[in-house]
């Protein structure tokens, strides 16, 4: 049938035999998220939804409330969860990061559709899903209605063969596409290859999330023996994987070559055309340090920022903070002592939220201030000031910069 | 839905993100006080200088970034339409999805020069200088997409289907 993988999910959603580029169709949309920010902001509690149990709401941007609105907005969203019946209901304490508590509880599933109000929600790609973010009344109007319309984008294919090195994580394929073929503005992105089967799942939620920052519509993998486990042990709602058709048609193949990889940064302003190899990166002096955010809070990157920062000191003059993706990362990062050995480094391990990656609470840079983050975006003024200078990097390459107090080669320490 | 437009031209380059248009710090103020922040570090005057009818437009890539309703800002100071060689999908959405016509036209953003006086019709995705030269001509929006920007967008289609309180 020449489909890709988003093809053949959206050809499914929206009882379609075939559906190609260009094509528009309406889908039936298996799961919609809500967060925080849009019960603070536009909500008017609507008469009828269309299914409570296709309806989830995660509590992630602004918690513990930082403003009277955000707490306002936290009373909304209780009121709603009650009057309608949503199990699906992560209040603050048992919530994360939407994209960390979408994947912790097996809310995309391979072959579902998922949208949420947050321009990350392409993360559920790396389960198989077509997965996007929406505007907040789009997502509201799923909500009552249950669908919504996909332009089909062309799809760009990226072909991974050999294994990255130990010091190369998700982020550092992420960016090396990123700085090396730039945006993929009105396309859907497609991973596989050869060299999928070494790439963890944690690298590859890193990558899927970080579709959005190459503009992409859709980012997705597909449902391996690896992502099968995975999502085997978080859910018993049956699915059913999606591969490419052989004679899918693609607008571009590309090859990666894993095993060539080094750690990557992107300089201040975006990823696109803008991140090289550490090597070719100035050694800028930093300020603050972050690791965190739906993209690289999960445990393993908490843990190599433990395993960096133990027995060694954040550098005098630097802030490094690190912010698990959700409640179950941070009880599990206390569990296994991450916690401690952050903290005794001189890091500020902060509860769960999405506060310093977007710069609304917590964290913020001021002028003339330095940054380097593994986290979703480096946009001028992201993350607080506009005279602030944000480079991104992997947990690794942003702990070891914590450490030396400017950006090194994390192989260097 | 006004289908022709005509003010002035606030013309910007290729991918210009969300953050941009809407700062994180803005998102704690009501829209009428946020409104006041759009593009408030590459191009501070705008949001004083902005009147109703104008057109905002832009390179390639426009709208990069968040689903933050960028668009509520630009309806808040009486922006008409934008105008952008390429959309983010996310922006174009989330701009006709609050009842602001997003018109894909190439080229654009290098046809018209800053502050120059611009006729847009929304239905025939086409721009024209008032100075005169050849209009630019895009592949216009679909029926469906004119439908939710001439009801004023999303919330208003819910409204009429009964999914609002009255």
């Amino acid at each position: 049938m020449s489909m890709t993988i988003i093809e053949k999910i959206l050809a499914r959603a929206s009882g379609s035999e075939r559906v190609g580029a260009g094509d528009i169709v309406v889908c039936e949309i298996d799961m919609t998220v809500l967060i925080d920010l849009q019960f603070a902001t536009m909500w008017a509690p609507p008469t009828r939804i269309a299914d409570p149990d296709r309806l989830a709401v995660i509590m992630d941007h602004a918690v513990p409330a930082p403003t009277v609105a955000d707490a306002d907005g936290g009373v909304r969203a209780r009121e709603f969860v009650k009057a309608f019946g949503i199990e699906r209901f992560f209040d603050v304490g048992r919530h994360g990061i939407c994209h960390q508590v979408i994947a912790e509880n097996g809310l995309a599933l391979p072959g579902e559709v998922l949208t949420c109000t947050d321009s990350h929600t392409c993360a559920a790609g790396a389960y198989n899903s077509a997965a996007r973010g929406l505007g907040p009344v789009e997502v509201y109007s799923i909500m009552c209605t249950g669908r919504t319309w996909f332009q089909v984008a062309p799809t760009i294919r990226y072909e991974l063969h050999g294994e990255r090195a130990a010091v190369v994580s998700g982020k550092d394929v992420f960016l090396h596409i990123a700085g090396a073929y730039g945006d993929a503005t009105n396309h859907n992105i497609e991973f596989g290859g050869p060299g999928l089967a070494s790439l963890p799942m944690h690298d590859r939620r890193a990558i899927a999330t970080q579709g959005a920052e190459v503009s992409a519509d859709f980012t997705t993998f597909p449902a391996d023996e690896l992502c099968r486990s995975y999502l085997d042990e978080r859910s018993d709602r049956p699915y059913q994987p999606v591969d490419p058709d052989p004679d899918a048609r693609y607008a571009a193949v590309r090859e990666v070559d894993l095993g060539a990889l080094e750690p990557y940064v992107a300089r201040p302003g975006g990823v696109s055309e803008n991140a090289l190899p550490v090597s070719q990166i100035e050694r800028r002096r930093v300020d603050q340090c972050f690791i965190g955010s739906c993209a690289n809070g999960q445990i393993e990157d908490l843990q190599i920022a433990a395993e960096v920062l133990g027995g060694r000191r954040v550098a005098p003059g630097v802030r490094l903070i690190v912010t698990p993706a959700s409640q179950a990362v941070y009880t599990e990062a206390v569990r296994r002592g991450y916690v401690e050995a952050l903290a005794e480094a001189g890091a500020i391990v902060t509860n769960s939220t999405c506060g310093a990656c977007f710069g609304y609470h917590m964290g913020l840079l001021g002028a003339g201030e330095v940054c380097i983050t593994a986290s979703t975006r480096n946009f001028r003024g992201r993350m607080g000031s506009p005279d602030a200078e944000i480079y991104m990097a992997s947990p690794y390459t942003v702990a070891a910069a914590a450490v030396a107090g400017e950006i090194i080669d994390p192989r260097e320490l | 839905m006004q289908e022709q437009v005509t003010g002035r031209a606030w013309v910007f380059g290729d991918s210009i993100d969300t953050d941009n248009m809407y700062p994180g710090y803005a998102m704690r103020m009501p829209v009428e006080q946020a409104a006041e922040h759009v593009f408030y570090a590459i191009r501070p005057e705008f949001a004083s200088g902005v009147r109703p009818g104008d057109i905002v437009v832009a390179g390639r890539n426009f709208g990069i970034g968040s689903s933050r309703p960028v668009a509520q800002l630009f309806r808040q100071l009486g922006v008409a339409a934008l105008v952008a060689s390429e959309f983010n999908s996310l922006f174009f959405r989330n701009s006709v999805n609050f009842g602001l016509p997003a018109v894909t036209i190439p080229g654009v953003h290098e046809a018209i020069a800053d502050g120059e006086q611009v006729r847009l019709d929304i239905r025939a995705a086409r721009i024209e200088r008032l100075a005169g030269g050849e209009p630019l001509q895009g592949a216009p929006l679909p029926e469906f997409v004119l439908e939710i920007v001439a009801r004023g967008g999303l919330m208003a289609k819910l409204a009429a289907d009964g999914y609002l309180p009255a």
